[in-house]
């Protein structure tokens, strides 16, 4: 492999990464502050990027699509979290993990009454397409730059957030100690419903921002939500910057092993996580007790 | 669960067991055939609750060990000839055992919630093995063109080619598994695999070897969700990577849900009510998902202890259930957050 192909992919292994985070930050969110597994993440995944074929469609601009996806998503988020996520909290994870597969089922159906079954594409915004010239044998798409740079803005986002804000605080004070936070009068049912919608929005962002290089179809959750749980797994459950590092680590392997190993590249990860997992069984930035 | 049974129970059980039998004999072969699947998923079914409901371990990756048995058969299985019974379903429980030992030595390494997501990876890192490689047709999946032959020196015992015939091998089988895990609960072993359930703490305390207990516990399951797999690759004379995906896993673990958790053939009980559910929604409407989706749903906030309580809910509380009825929300929580808190 010459240089210019290896850059070409640690680039790609960097933007699959950094998609790979948006989604299981999301993923991650919700479980470390509601302690609800969300087995659903992946469907939203899937809804953000119909919603930005349809709305890309209707109105033929990229970033209403992107606006309106992830309003939408946050919005059903916010329902969901009122008609059926709160009466989940404090239950076992096997009815979490029973509730979040009825969700997929109805998610699923409800794409297929409003969407159809068909695969789509999206086209990437005008200026944003074609290719940039990196060194004098290297080029790369620009679009799949923006992602790494938006996912960047993002994940600074949410950093900041968390560690700065006062919702940040109370977030950090839920996903510590549940009870103390609530006896010190922080209002949960809304922080909630809020970290909730926001965890969805991120899964349908994911969604939003690879269906100009990916296509649009129906199972394309399933794979995204799995390799989600494989980087929350890696990076230790509830812990954001572990997300980061285990989506870094997914990216590295899938890119590195459709190079090297073609055949068997989607078992390298598993072989990864059962590595790390024999090695810390909570995760690379976990805590001991969940 | 903990009672002696009485007449009146084993008189039910005989009831069951008889009506059983004879159900293929006045029903269409279409139905038969019905029967026969809806036996083999609640063999399934048990065979998960014997890791969930009775050890407090969340398997998402059972479909794996029901789905490499079930491809074992298909690989073991010539193409023109029947393959014999008496090598491939060994070789095909054994297989899914192994894998069950392998991943549940590498996954009871972990609690709780991480158990979850660790056994739905390594059931995908299957999944994605038949899928993506050619072993047995990749994607596409293999035919099992002829059900194994049950033969002792080149004399055919049964012909399982017929719907009743092998109706009636797989409820000998289920009567087996019943009998079996029915025996494991009551036992030492069973009374350790609960302790380990409800208080992994005190359990450790006392001496309970947990990891062993619960690692043989999960081969166990396993072997048996391999049972089940090879009779539904047999029944439906193909195996697919689908048969291993997770939505397999999460459809079996609704069965053991709705049926109870704590009972041994309570499983078998969800495992009919939902593909009879699905039967008559598929029927109904084109969007069945939707409604079964949003039934589960239901279930879960609704009935957290499945079908026996939609029937107290019916019919009251018999009275010698009562304080059974209120432990057990309680004890529902317990088996997945609860441990390691003690």
């Amino acid at each position: 492999m010459d240089f210019v192909t290896f850059g070409v992919q640690l680039l790609n292994a960097v933007q699959y990464g950094m998609v790979l985070f948006l989604v299981a930050s999301g993923l991650t969110l919700v479980f470390g502050i509601l302690g609800v597994i969300n087995l659903a993440h992946g469907a939203f995944y899937m809804l953000g990027a119909y919603l930005a074929y349809w709305i890309a469609a209707y109105t033929g601009s990229f970033w209403l699509a992107l606006v309106g996806g992830v309003i939408i998503a946050f919005v059903v988020g916010w329902l969901l979290e009122i008609v059926f996520v709160r009466r989940l909290y404090g239950r076992d994870h096997l009815a979490q993990v029973l509730l979040s597969f009825g969700l997929i089922l109805m998610v699923d159906e409800i794409r297929l009454i409003l969407f159809g079954k068909d695969v789509h594409s999206v086209a990437p915004p005008a200026f944003l397409s074609g290719a940039i010239q990196l060194t004098d044998n290297m080029s790369y798409p620009v679009y799949r730059l923006a992602i790494c740079v938006f996912c960047l803005v993002v994940a600074a986002a949410i950093f900041l957030v968390i560690t700065r804000t006062k919702i940040g605080m109370i977030v950090r004070a839920g996903a510590e100690n549940r009870e103390m936070a609530r006896v010190l009068g922080i209002p949960f049912d809304r922080v909630n419903r809020y970290v909730f919608a926001v965890g969805i929005a991120l899964a349908a962002l994911g969604g939003i921002v690879v269906s100009p290089i990916s296509t649009v179809f129906p199972g394309m959750g399933d794979g995204m939500l799995i390799l989600s749980f494989v980087v929350v797994v890696l990076g230790g459950i509830g812990s954001v910057a572990g997300a980061a590092i285990g989506a870094l680590l997914i990216g590295l392997t899938d890119t590195f092993g459709k190079v090297f190993f073609p055949s068997i590249s989607s078992i390298l990860i598993y072989v990864l996580m059962a590595a790390v997992l024999l090695w810390c069984p909570n995760g690379i930035l976990g805590r001991r007790e969940v | 669960m903990d009672q002696p049974r009485t007449f009146s129970s084993w008189l039910i059980i005989a009831v069951l067991v008889v009506a059983a039998i004879g159900l293929p004999f006045v029903v269409p072969t279409y139905y038969v055939q019905f029967a026969t699947k809806a036996l083999i998923m609640g063999l399934l079914a048990m065979a998960l609750n014997l890791a969930v409901g009775h050890g407090g371990l969340v398997s998402l990756c059972h479909a794996a060990f029901f789905g490499v048995a079930g491809y074992m058969l298909a690989i073991l299985t010539p193409k023109y000839d029947p393959a014999s019974l008496w090598l491939t379903l060994p070789v095909a429980v054994g297989t899914a055992a192994f894998v069950a030992l392998v991943i549940g030595a590498l996954a009871l390494r972990t609690r709780g919630v991480y158990f979850i997501m660790v056994t739905l990876a390594f059931g995908e890192m299957l999944f994605y093995l038949f899928h993506d490689t050619k072993i047995a047709g990749g994607s596409d999946g293999a035919y099992v063109n002829t059900k194994p032959e049950v033969a002792i020196a080149g004399y055919q015992l049964l012909n399982l080619e017929k719907p009743i015939v092998f109706y009636l091998v797989v409820l000998a089988c289920l009567i087996g598994t019943v009998a079996l895990i029915d025996m494991l609960v009551r036992s030492p072993f069973g009374r350790a695999l609960a302790a380990a359930r409800d208080n992994e703490r005190r359990a450790r305390s006392l001496g309970f070897p947990i990891f062993r207990v619960r690692l043989t516990a999960f081969v166990i399951s396993g072997a048996l969700a391999g049972v089940a797999g090879y009779f539904a690759a047999a029944q439906f004379g193909f195996v697919a990577p689908q048969m291993l995906g997770w939505h397999q896993s999460a459809t079996v673990l609704v069965m053991v849900l709705l049926g109870g958790l704590r009972s041994v053939a309570g499983p078998l009980v969800g495992a009919i009510v939902l593909m009879g559910l699905e039967e008559v929604l598929k029927a109904t409407t084109v969007y069945w998902k939707l409604v079964e989706g949003l039934i589960v749903v239901i279930i879960v906030l609704a009935l957290p202890n499945g079908v026996r309580q939609l029937l107290t809910l019916t019919f009251g509380e018999p009275a010698q259930d009562k304080p059974a009825a209120h432990a057990v929300p309680a004890t529902t929580k317990q088996p997945v957050t609860e441990a390691g808190h003690g």
